[in-house]
């Protein structure tokens, strides 16, 4: 085993890695790389550590990696090698200072100083984009000279395997208050005993009778030391008390049980071809046991698939029409909708050129060579997740290009832009290129790029044009770009942009602004200044970024349609007819959200919304602060006070008698609500309340940091309820993190959030499954399983604890030293450990049409104290009975018909054979569904239990001192009188359940199954929405 | 080529990876229940009877003679410590035992079933593994060894074997006449055939030799029974039915039983005389010995538990499924429909 792994960790610490070390270049193991050794490494070779990319064997300075290893994208990401480096790394002297380690894979401050002869040295900013992460690969590139900046423990892929939060389920917490009762039993158990010991021997002659002489040393022995021995000896008599085997049937049936998702191929995916991913198996049970779902929207709800709709220029609607395939520019489209409904009217030409060129401009988009000349990249395209390709219909084939970018919006506008005639190119050094309607190729110098951040949420680059003009183009949100324009443009293109929101489409507006020849040289010196900058590098850069984009103008808007995932509608209905609240989270603007919302009917036509957005909380100049805390008092009142007292939480929800709310809150009111300079926790539990109440609660323009915090704040609420978070991009993993189960969609965005979840799955729609099905299936079998092991090692112990009233307090085992190890191990594990694999107590297809029976296990129901003390309770008849029973049945020992009488083991062997018989047996009744394997491991450990004993008790065994059981068993069943008493006991021992099971039976949980009808009036609203309910037709008009 | 990956990716489609193994879901139903309940009882019911007539026809005396009683014809023998004295136990049966008579010794609050009386014995020796008679087990302790010499068989069990011994005479017309008891049968056939082995040295005294007899025994193992060569060492009936440890605080051990042709169809009505060797001290831990006679059935001894336990089971199934009867036709049934 310890060579095993030293093998390992030799090929991980000792290959070999090419060093450049005093001008010449030197073979190192990897574990003796030193922060500041210049190293080399060539295709496909994976860096030993994270490296400044100094030089690359590619004539552009650039090389591609691939994260594989990292975040799992396997797309071929391009890094840049430190701007303006001398050709000749081996004389080349410097000094790199970066920041201290930090987990980001997507951060990286750092400054090269390039010392020289005889010169001022040179500063060269360093961010992400040079700095290669250990773990990656390099791609497409002959070899790669770079610096070590971080090495070993203190690498980014090293930090960002520490630290995940072991995240533990409600059912361990559970088990362990249900352990401590069972330590109080047994400590409780053994000082009885004790104690007993001890007065009992005080009476005359009990101490030591003649016969039972002690030893000179017990009798040598301090009193208390002797007392304080035999509490010990008692602990260990009844150690087994304390299910221990339990958390290894548990460990079992939750690493075995999480295969069943992965095998689901309801969960595969045809078009990604791939099925769910489970990360961890600790959280099966927790998938059954969900309160709140926090769901991001995009890619989640949506399906982030975008396609360019429509276009504002200048306040005139263009929409495409595909007619024929004709590509000659807008020709294609049609002018909807102006300030005059008037066909002809269009914006200018030039106008709508600038607005073209924008879009082609504005960007990070790559273009890769469908068939390149490049080796690899042919390839490499056909593994892109997060690309749009132009279809073969668009471009002649010669030209088939893939778009690749971070977000695909991006693409989609590119795309958009193609379809009018404008198609970028891609870059060359430093060159925009983009054709032009007349087939022209135009060149623009990309000067400087503005990348987009949550914060901003814009972008914009700067660029010179062929004949010299300097201009920057922004894109973003409308409430970033509105406030940056005049207003005159605002007022013409608002009321699209307002509409194209309402109808679900993400919007953005382009903005423009010519800079002089002097702006510009001031906003480049701002710029490099800084992006120098060591500390607070980020701030500076916004404060610059935010007096760049300044005083523009504004040419139009897009919009993106992004549809709703498959079933969206009806999963988020399975969802809420299941108890559960669903929350939306999301970054996206409010009027796209609430029609995303009511598309995925989390809203109804009759829903009262609640807001607390900015715009209700602009009133009459008075402070937001008061605002905000009469509209929540108002709410609360609305909501919490007036509502009817839910009753059981069945039919409030559905029923037309109440009024449903829903709450919206964005951002910015939300960092007011929890940030706020006075005294806030009182409004934040009025917050929380009024949310609690409400069908669904909408929170748009979030940051994610403040999807975290929602989901920590509802985590931490009253109750501890258990949330779900679900989602597909990198902004959703700090929720998908913070909540007790985090899903990831293996969407279009990457693969952070998959990284980062406990379960992966490829749809939304996915989620009912998951959660109906299997998540019930998997709670109700550990709750079993739980309440089970503790049940059947309560029955187990509890005769020998009694035995001690009739052995003088000994410490006298009841069964066999073989017994006592083997009842957990071998004679009763395996059919609780198949019962809670297999058992379907109702069938998946029902758990699936009737999200309401989901509520009977709401709250952790099953592992509640009154259960637990149900089946505590049966523990200790049943222990009593088979104690008691067979103590009966002893007092005549003569129990052959040939006049032998039975022993001590004889006995305990009676008591055991009951016991494994009545605990598989009440295992039987339980099991609502009997597969092969159950009939199997049922009858096949009874099977066992009878031939093992028959085996142990037939043979000398050579290496036991005692052959304690020898012929024990055999004997035993050569009594009727012991057979007679083994079915009354089991039978008796059984009935009480059987009753049960027989008298509840009508009312219970299981009835539903068998009636086979359609529910009743509380469920019978949401069988019949979910027929109704579209897809994405549903469309809502204020 | 991408037709290879989908079949490597996608899911087994069995019926064990998607959960769908056939399986037979158990469904309880009044139809099921109730007759299954009224059959149960019956069963019951039926079986109880016969436990408990079979229990009553067995026949038990029992005859304390532990000598706390002044009266008592022991009380001279508890009181002294005399070796061997001698006392009578006088009884009168009334109707004829029938059957083969089997004759008991039993004490009370004895514990045999304490542990470390329990495991104070040598099986090594005990199964004839010379080498631990010069050497027994440390758990024999304290009569591993009489000063150096090593005791066989050692320990408290062996030790403490029951010595008293026991006669049945039959008063017809004034003379005693014995009444025959038979010394075999009485353990258990594993102990006496294979469990226990004396050391296969002959004489037997041989392999003895070098070792103490245990401190509170008269005579050394093997010369347990002179009378039968067979009956001695560690397969000698009594021992061996002394060495099986009893369960419980107050048992019953088999001391013989009636054989003899005279008496084999049981024991005729009259006056019977059972003379007691007095050894076995047991006042000093209040314990009590008592003889039982009993003759036993198919089921046992008596023991009226069963009986009444199967009785009472088998009529609360009866009474059950009455109620549940009641219950279901109020609700019509509801599962049936």
């Amino acid at each position: 085993m310890r060579t095993g792994c030293h093998k390992a960790d030799n090929e991980v610490n000792q290959y070999p890695v090419m060093v450049l070390e005093d001008g010449c270049r030197t073979c190192k193991e990897s574990q003796k790389i030193k922060v500041g050794d210049v190293l080399e490494v060539g295709e496909d070779e994976t860096f030993p550590c994270d490296l400044i990319l100094l030089k690359s064997s590619r004539e552009d300075e650039t090389c591609f990696v691939t994260t594989a290893s990292l975040d799992g994208e396997s797309n071929h990401k391009t890094h840049y090698t430190v701007p303006d480096m001398e050709t000749d790394i081996l004389s080349l002297g410097g000094t790199i200072e970066c920041e201290q380690p930090q987990p980001d894979l997507y951060k990286f401050v750092g400054r090269l100083s390039i010392y020289k002869e005889h010169q001022e040295h040179a500063v060269r900013s360093l961010g992400p984009e040079n700095l290669l992460l250990k773990g990656a690969t390099l791609k497409n590139t002959e070899k790669i000279c770079g610096v070590a900046v971080y090495t070993g423990m203190e690498t980014k892929m090293a930090l960002n395997y520490q630290g995940k939060s072991q995240k533990r389920s409600a059912v361990e917490k559970s088990i362990n208050s249900f352990l401590l009762v069972y330590l109080c039993i047994l400590l409780s158990k053994a000082l009885v005993c004790t104690a007993l010991k001890y007065v009992w021997q005080s009476q005359p002659g009990q101490d030591e009778p003649w016969y039972n002489e002690k030893t000179q040393k017990d009798k040598d022995t301090n009193l208390y030391l002797k007392m304080f021995t035999d509490f010990l000896s008692f602990m260990v008599l009844f150690n087994f008390i304390i299910p221990v085997s339990m958390y290894v049937t548990v460990e079992m049936q939750k690493f075995l049980g999480s295969f069943f998702i992965a095998w689901d191929k309801d969960f595969f995916d045809p078009e990604i071809q791939e099925g769910a991913l489970v990360n961890t198996s600790d959280l099966n049970e927790e998938l059954g046991q969900v309160e709140y779902v926090f769901t991001d929207k995009t890619g989640t709800l949506t399906q982030n698939n975008m396609e360019f709709i429509e276009c504002c220029i200048d306040g005139f609607q263009y929409k495409y029409r595909d007619s024929g395939g004709e590509l000659d520019g807008f020709s294609a489209m049609d002018v909807i909708d102006g300030p005059v409904n008037h066909l002809q009217q269009k914006a200018g030409l030039v106008k709508e050129e600038l607005f073209l060129r924008a879009l082609c401009l504005c960007h990070t988009v790559q273009v890769k060579e469908w068939a390149g000349q490049e080796d690899g990249l042919g390839g490499l395209a056909g593994d892109q997740v997060d690309g749009g390709y132009s279809g073969p219909a668009e471009v002649p084939p010669a030209e088939r290009q893939a778009f690749i970018a971070s977000s695909p919006d991006e693409v989609a506008l590119v795309m958009g832009a193609m379809k009018y005639g404008f198609t970028f190119l891609g870059m060359e050094s430093k060159n925009m290129r983009v054709m032009n309607r007349n087939n022209d190729i135009e060149t623009y110098e990309l000067l400087h790029v503005l990348n987009f951040d949550p914060v901003r949420r814009r972008m914009s680059v700067i660029v010179r044009s062929g004949i010299g003009e300097t201009m920057l183009f922004c894109k973003g949100a409308d409430s970033s770009i509105f406030p940056r324009v005049r207003q005159e443009e605002v007022d013409r293109i608002r009321l699209h942009v307002e509409r194209n929101a309402t109808e679900g489409y993400r919007t953005l507006c382009v903005a423009y602004k010519l800079l002089s020849p002097e702006e510009y040289s001031q906003v480049d010196s701002s710029l490099q200044e800084a992006r120098l900058a060591l500390h607070d590098r980020e701030e500076k850069l916004l404060k610059v970024y935010n007096q760049v984009e300044d005083g523009m103008s504004l040419i139009g808007a897009t919009a993106v349609e992004d549809r709703l995932q498959e079933e969206a509608a009806e999963t988020m209905e399975a969802l809420q007819g299941a108890g559960m609240k669903v929350w939306v989270l999301t970054g996206d603007k409010m009027e796209t959200a609430k029609s995303t919302c009511y598309a995925c009917r989390l809203f109804q036509r009759d829903t009262e919304l609640l807001e607390l957005t900015v715009r209700t909380l602009e009133d009459g100049g008075r402070k937001r602060e008061e605002r905000m805390h009469e509209l929540l008092l108002d709410y609360h009142k609305r909501a919490v006070k007036d509502a009817p007292p839910a009753k059981a939480g069945v039919t409030r929800m559905w029923s037309s008698a109440n009024q449903d709310y829903g709450f919206i809150i964005d951002g910015a009111s939300l960092s007011l609500l929890l940030n706020s300079s006075t005294d806030t926790s009182h409004y934040k539990s009025l917050f929380l309340q009024i949310c609690q109440n409400c069908t669904s609660v909408l929170c748009c323009r979030m940051a994610p940091l403040q999807k975290a915090q929602i989901v920590k704040m509802v985590k931490n609420s009253k109750g501890c309820p258990i949330t779900l978070s679900i989602g597909d991009g990198a902004n959703d993993v700090s929720m998908i993190l913070e909540a007790h189960v985090g899903i990831g969609i293996k969407g279009k965005e990457g693969r952070q959030a998959v990284r980062n979840s406990d379960y992966a799955i490829p749809k939304l729609k996915h989620m009912k499954k998951l959660l109906l099905a299997h998540g019930h299936l998997y709670y109700v079998r550990i709750a079993h399983l739980v309440q089970y092991f503790f049940y059947k090692n309560l029955c187990f112990i509890l005769p020998q604890f009694l035995y001690q009233f009739f052995c003088g307090y000994s410490q006298q085992p009841l069964y066999d030293a073989a017994y006592l190890t083997m009842y957990n191990i071998c004679f009763t594990s395996m059919p609780i450990l198949a019962y809670s694999l297999l058992e379907q107590h109702i069938s998946m297809e029902i758990l699936l049409e009737h999200p309401i029976l989901y509520r009977d296990i709401a709250k952790n129901g099953m592992l509640r104290w009154g259960l637990f003390i149900y089946w505590t309770l049966l523990g200790v008849y049943q222990g009593l009975l088979f104690f008691f029973g067979v103590r009966l049945l002893f007092s005549n020992p003569a129990l052959q018909d040939n006049g032998q009488v039975f022993g001590n083991w004889s006995y305990g062997t009676i008591v055991f054979t009951v016991l494994v018989f009545t605990v598989t047996l009440k295992l039987a009744m339980d099991t609502r569904h009997w597969t092969w394997i159950n009939h199997f491991v049922i009858w096949g450990s009874l099977a066992f239990y009878v031939f093992f004993s028959f085996f142990w008790g037939g043979i000398i065994w050579p290496f036991l001192r005692a052959q304690r059981l020898y012929f024990v068993f055999a004997t035993m069943l050569s009594s009727v009188a012991v057979w007679l008493v083994i079915f009354l006991l089991i039978l008796v021992s059984l009935l009480p359940e059987v009753l049960l099971l027989v008298l509840r039976k009508p009312r219970g949980p299981y009835s539903r199954q068998m009636k086979q009808q359609l529910p009743s009036s509380g469920t019978s609203t949401i069988f019949m929405l979910s027929q109704t309910a579209s897809t994405h037709s549903f469309s809502w008009s204020d | 080529m991408p037709k290879e990956q989908d079949l490597a990716n996608r899911p087994d489609n069995t019926a064990f990876t998607q959960q769908r193994l056939p399986a037979w879901q158990p469904i309880l139903s009044a139809g099921i229940v109730i007759p299954g309940f009224v059959l149960i009882g019956l069963a019951f019911i039926g079986i109880g009877v016969a436990l408990f007539l079979t229990s009553r026809s067995i026949q038990v005396q029992e005859f304390d003679y532990t000598g706390v009683d002044t009266t008592s014809s022991c009380y001279m023998c508890s009181s002294t410590n005399v070796p061997n004295c001698v006392c009578y136990v006088n009884f009168t049966l009334t109707t004829k035992f029938q059957g083969m008579v089997y004759f008991y010794y039993a004490l009370s609050n004895y514990f045999q079933s304490h542990r470390k009386f329990g495991a104070s014995r040598d099986y090594y020796q005990l199964s004839g593994d010379t080498t631990y008679f010069t050497a027994p087990l440390d758990v024999c302790i304290p009569f591993q060894y009489a000063n150096t010499t090593p005791i066989v068989p050692c320990g408290l069990s062996a030790n403490s074997l029951f010595n008293d011994t026991f006669k049945l005479y039959q008063i017809v017309n004034g003379t005693t006449k014995l009444v025959p008891f038979d010394g075999r049968g009485i353990a258990w056939w594993s102990d006496y055939n294979i469990k226990y082995q004396n050391p296969k040295v002959t004489p037997l005294k041989d392999a003895f030799k070098g070792t103490a007899k245990p401190v509170n025994w008269p005579k050394p193992a093997y010369e347990l029974d002179t009378t039968d060569p067979s009956n001695n060492g560690f397969v000698n009936q009594d021992f061996l039915v002394w060495m099986r440890r009893a369960a419980l605080p107050n048992f019953w051990k088999l001391y013989r039983r009636i054989t003899d042709p005279d008496y084999v169809g049981g024991l005729p009505a009259g006056n019977y005389s059972i003379e007691i060797t007095y050894n076995y001290p047991v006042i000093s831990f209040n314990g009590k010995k008592r003889v039982v006679l009993s003759n036993v059935s198919w089921m046992g001894g008596r023991n009226p538990f069963l009986g009444i336990a199967y009785l009472v089971v088998g009529s609360l199934c009866i009474v059950m499924s009455i109620v549940m009867l009641i219950v279901y036709a109020k609700f019509k049934f509801p599962d049936d429909v």
